[in-house]
């Protein structure tokens, strides 16, 4: 089983949810019914430099195996990179030699974050199934892709048999109505869910975000939705693939893909949640879990030491665009640290050209690389009793550095007002 | 295993995540040494004083976070015989039998308390209390058995000699 095997499109009488046209393309089969386990074939496979390279050698070659398809197969090095000592000049050494003896043909090296970076190199389109080694894989969801995060021994089986094996899952589907008010964004969107259904309101089951307000996000902001979709506990986050999806893939340089097959069918067995998107306010998350969340007012006035603008989740193009909007033609305030950590090289050179980046420096942000860094500890971490307000995805205790670290979630309009206040600030009164 | 053996339980609470078990500070070290960090943030005392045979009896979604199998893997370093929560995260529940620890779903788990003598039956599957209750678990589909049997899919790649593309990782 390949991608190039044929696209079936279900009859009318047989509905099926997104999640399981997608899973029973990649199985080969015209249908599959919940519940089943089934082996799917891997159309793409991504790792990074934590879970990939120094893991899977040595297995592979105790095994004495090779990958089952280079093409499929991409590595971002986003983890270790900058290298800041020895151990991780090791692990990055690791992944830099191994991909140049296997001759890896997509290789990002430094270039940002593997949920942004792979995406804007167009490898992620609708209609794949795709496993990725890290948990916040759910991202590709976005574009209409079944693509759900792996260890690194599954991620072994793999590289070796290029197939994989799922239980076909039920369908959450969150139905958002309305449209988003000013200074609210798909983070709020997240923290909402998350704070209503906790951090294993997905089960493991396949969400799906759909309805007019998530019709109408850009493709970051979806991407941030599908992002999350791990802290909800979901092994997916699918959003059906429209003309943003289209537009966002040939500016990738995607080859061109029919996207009619991949919806949910109107009478498809599911779960439906609804929401309206028009009453949302900004929401925070408080220590130390995502789903400690709750609308900004309850924390406003929370002195903050460090407001940090970085990771997959909240660092792209949109987010440093929102966070600008609030800092254009002010300072932080005096003691406090803004961070900022593009997403990916792309996104900050983009943000470069369009005068976003200098409005944050202009600000007094201090421009960390394009890597996770801080988000999962790794580059600077966050030191005792120190108190953060992050655009990241997770605030568990000492996820960012110290366990005695305080680490409240909010979108990049609530991060960067805090910064310009100093404690936490509701955004739309800056924007206002 | 037969059921007589008795296992010490250690008593965790909910939403235990991977960054507890498996700290990112330490992550760039081998398993031997992150296990020397494993649940410092929740129960310091923990990775030293842990025996084989031990088990984590916890609540509802143990191994929520990262797809890092290192927070499962460092279990079976330290000698964990299983886990028992009534739930757990989807990614770590995968990660646990690939790496050969053996997850127990039972809803009544968190009825048992720390330091209890536990007994397992893997093949009902069932937890026995110290007062001769039995737990129920879930049942475990047999090729997870087989990986926990065989101490993690790699081994179970081994046993089968070299793997040719074509042969499957996990006999579904």
């Amino acid at each position: 089983m390949t991608s190039m095997a044929p696209t079936r499109a279900p009859t009318q009488k047989q509905t099926q949810t997104l999640a399981q046209k997608l899973i029973a393309r990649a199985s080969g089969r015209e249908r599959v019914s919940v519940g089943e386990i089934v082996t799917c074939g891997v159309d793409l496979a991504m790792f990074h430099d934590s879970s990939g390279p120094r893991r899977l050698k040595p297995m592979l070659e105790e095994l004495g195996a090779q990958i089952w398809d280079r093409s499929r197969v991409v590595l971002v090095m986003d983890h270790y990179v900058p290298e800041r000592d020895d151990d991780s000049r090791r692990i990055v050494r690791i992944a830099r030699d191994w991909a140049r003896d296997q001759q890896l043909p997509h290789v990002y090296d430094s270039q940002g974050i593997c949920h942004v970076v792979v995406p804007q190199h167009g490898h992620i389109r609708p209609g794949m199934l795709c496993v990725g080694g890290d948990s916040h894989s759910p991202t590709g969801g976005a574009f209409g892709a079944y693509m759900f995060g792996i260890g690194s021994t599954e991620m072994l089986g793999v590289m070796v048999t290029g197939e994989i094996w799922l239980r076909v899952p039920e369908t959450i589907r969150m139905w958002w109505d309305g449209a988003l008010p000013a200074g609210v964004t798909a983070k709020d969107m997240m923290l909402h869910m998350i704070g209503r259904f906790g951090m294993n309101g997905g089960r493991y089951q396949a969400v799906e975000f759909a309805g007019p307000a998530v019709a109408a996000l850009s493709m970051q902001e979806r991407m941030t939705l599908s992002n999350m979709s791990a802290e909800l506990g979901a092994q997916a986050g699918l959003i059906a693939p429209d003309a943003t999806t289209a537009e966002f893939l040939a500016g990738a340089g995607a080859p061109p893909v029919d996207m009619a097959p991949w919806f949910t069918d109107e009478d498809a067995a599911l779960t439906d949640h609804r929401f309206d998107a028009s009453t949302l306010e900004p929401y925070v998350a408080a220590p130390h879990s995502p789903a400690n969340a709750h609308g900004v007012s309850r924390y406003v006035g929370t002195h903050v030491d460090v407001a940090y603008i970085g990771a997959c989740t909240g660092a792209k193009l949109d987010d440093l665009r929102a966070a600008a909007q609030v800092l254009r033609g002010h300072k932080v305030a005096s003691g406090i640290r803004l961070i900022v950590a593009p997403a990916s090289i792309r996104d900050q050179e983009a943000a470069r050209e369009e005068g976003v980046l200098q409005v944050l420096m202009d600000a007094g942000a201090e421009l960390f690389p394009t890597a996770c860094g801080a988000c999962s500890g790794y580059g600077d971490p966050m030191g005792d009793d120190v108190t953060v307000i992050s655009t990241t995805a997770r605030n568990f205790k000492g996820r960012m550095g110290s366990p005695t670290a305080q680490v409240y979630l909010g979108s990049p309009y609530t991060v960067a007002a805090a910064a310009l206040r100093g404690c936490v600030t509701d955004p739309r009164e800056v924007l206002a | 295993m037969n059921g007589q053996t008795l296992h010490r339980v250690w008593r965790l609470g909910a939403d235990i995540d991977t960054d507890a078990l498996a700290p990112g500070h330490a992550m760039k070290h081998g398993i031997d040494i992150i296990a020397r960090h494993c649940l410092e943030a929740v129960r310091p005392e923990f990775a030293s004083e842990v025996q084989p045979g031990d088990v984590i009896v916890a609540g509802p979604n143990f191994g929520i976070g990262s797809s890092r199998e290192q927070a499962a893997a460092v279990l079976v370093q330290l000698g964990v015989a299983a886990v028992i929560a009534p739930s757990y995260s989807g990614l770590y529940f995968r990660n646990a039998f690939n790496v050969g620890l053996l997850l127990l779903t039972c809803a009544e788990a968190e009825s048992l308390g720390e330091g209890d003598r536990i007994a397992l039956d893997t093949a009902a599957p069932a937890a026995v209390s110290p007062q001769g209750a039995r737990l129920a678990c879930e049942p475990v589909p047999g090729f997870l058995m087989d990986m926990v049997r065989a101490g993690g899919l790699m081994n179970l790649l081994r046993q089968r000699g070299g793997t040719p593309a074509s042969q499957k990782a996990s006999n579904v």
